[in-house]
């Protein structure tokens, strides 16, 4: 990159459009989002605000490419190039998943019979996936597998999820619990990207604190968090800007009959 | 990046179909390494028999499959002489059954079922071979000390994790299945559909997975394919289908189940 060219942000979201058709009630489209522009740059902690049914979450599961955006562009910089995620393959989604894009939904999906320690560390493996090939038992596995376990440990004490239940699958814990094992697989390995959907919920204050201390970690990274935060204390913590998907006329386009205007 | 496995214009149509009726109709897909594909659907939709066209195991009408092998040299599947084909699935290929009992052979013991692969591969050393069925069975938590009991006195749930070991010893690079954990028990549908996803990770195994269990697509899959009356209605990241489905179908699918 030539020196006198201005870093781009490393998120551009340009126009986006989302629409859902729901076939089983006679076709019915349902527009959510309409001409969504944003840019987040590294280090920066944009808050999605407004009441609810203004599209904060479907915003955030098209940037993880969960959701199919209908129009609109999604440019992601990475090291050496910006990738353009609204036309990304299914591999490249894959691979970004795996390095780029981190996400915290609202809830852990429990994966049954895996242990809370291999459920996060796992997300550091899958990462730097063993070359085809490798032999079931080596021992460089071993090694990873010993080196990732230590560095989840350190990361659930510090998230003060009890010792007991680091060997537990996370289906039966608390909703506190698994939020915070959740927590732990979004942020273990550093993202370009982070995405977070009301990571706070149903933590208490001591481990709110936690999590803005992890999130201002990943800032200082030079990650780019786009975040929904409920909790007002949480989200003056860590925004650096709030962007309400209300605002603005290209945001708030009037929809049809069935949607309240803004 | 190359595919491993590419499925062109697949269609296929049983003789004694009436009419119109195709079982598979222009069906596409690329495997990559490492990936794993479920293929959902209803009973009926054709998905078992597009498992067993791309297996080789069934002729299909039109199309072709094409598979890159170790050599790194493509061929066409249903071109391949009849002992190429049987070498390709002893060897490079496995295919877990529905039934444990279509996919292992009853009358030998355990050990042995384990073990065929290698010596259809000319490993011949009792001790070796004995040594590595014991060492499969492990992984697939099979008490070892039971090597040679027939796979007759094992519970289903056993049969189906025999039928893994005995797929998996010779490291192949595709395996396909055709709904591995149907029939199974919930409590040991988790305990297998676990052990895939370990092996299938650690393996760096590319899979394809006919279910007709939006779970097991959620919890194995990387990318799921929706098969209604023959054809491949939707694809894409499991997520993406299961979360934001686009076809009627795919929607009427996922809104039936409790929790996908």
């Amino acid at each position: 990159m030539k020196r006198d060219e201005p870093r781009l942000p490393t998120l551009q979201v340009r126009d986006l459009h989302k629409r859902f058709t729901l076939h089983l009630r006679g076709g019915r489209a349902l527009p959510v989002l309409h001409g969504v522009s944003l840019d987040v740059d590294a280090g920066e902690c944009v808050a999605l605000v407004g009441p609810s049914g203004q599209g904060k979450s479907t915003l955030v599961k098209c940037l993880y490419g969960s959701y199919a955006a209908n129009a609109g562009q999604m440019l992601l910089q990475l090291a050496d190039a910006g990738v353009e995620l609204t036309q990304a393959t299914p591999q490249r989604w894959l691979a970004l998943r795996r390095r780029d894009i981190a996400y915290v939904s609202q809830f852990l999906r429990a994966v049954p019979r895996v242990s809370a320690l291999d459920v996060v560390a796992e997300r550091l493996l899958e990462a730097d996936p063993a070359p085809p090939g490798a032999e079931l038992d080596d021992e460089m596995h071993a090694r990873a597998l010993d080196a990732a376990r230590e560095q989840v440990r350190a990361l659930f004490a510090r998230l003060n999820l009890p010792a007991s239940l680091w060997e537990l699958p996370p289906a039966t814990f608390s909703g506190g619990e698994q939020q915070r094992v959740n927590i732990a697989r979004g942020f273990v390995q550093p993202a370009r990207l982070l995405l977070l959907d009301e990571p706070t919920a149903s933590l208490d204050a001591a481990n709110r604190r936690v999590v803005v201390q992890l999130i201002d970690e990943a800032k200082s990274r030079g990650c780019a968090v786009v975040g929904i935060f409920h909790d007002e204390e949480v989200r003056d913590a860590v925004a650096t800007r709030c962007v309400s998907l209300n605002a603005g006329a290209a945001l708030a386009a009037p929809g049809p009959a069935q949607w309240p205007p803004a | 990046m190359t595919p491993l496995l590419r499925v062109e214009s697949l269609g296929h149509r049983f003789p004694a179909a009436r009419g119109d009726a195709w079982a598979v109709r222009d069906a596409k897909l690329d495997l990559y390494a490492g990936e794993v594909i479920a293929i959902v659907g209803e009973s009926g939709s054709g998905k078992t028999t597009l498992l067993n066209c791309i297996a080789g195991r069934l002729q299909p009408t039109l199309g072709q499959v094409h598979y890159r092998n170790a050599a790194g040299t493509w061929v066409d599947v249903h071109r391949l002489a009849e002992r190429e084909r049987r070498a390709l699935a002893r060897t490079e290929w496995g295919f877990v059954e529905q039934q444990a009992s279509d996919g292992l052979r009853m009358n030998v013991s355990a050990g042995a079922n384990v073990g065929e692969r290698l010596m259809g591969l000319g490993r011949r050393h009792y001790g070796e071979l004995r040594g590595t069925a014991c060492e499969w069975m492990r992984r697939v938590e099979l008490d070892a000390d039971r090597i040679d009991d027939s796979p007759r006195a094992f519970s289903g749930g056993m049969r189906q994790r025999l039928q893994i070991a005995r797929n998996l010893v010779t490291r192949p690079r595709l395996v396909l299945m055709d709904e591995p954990t149907s029939g199974l028990d919930v409590s040991v549908q988790a305990r297998l559909l676990d052990l895939i996803r370990l092996l299938v990770a650690r393996l760096h195994l590319s899979a394809l997975i006919v279910t007709h269990d939006l779970g097991v697509a959620r919890l194995l899959a990387h990318r799921t394919l929706v098969m209604r009356e023959g054809r491949v209605v939707e694809q894409g990241l499991t997520d993406r289908v299961l979360d934001d489905p686009q076809h009627p179908y795919t929607q009427l699918l996922v809104s039936s189940v409790v929790s996908p």
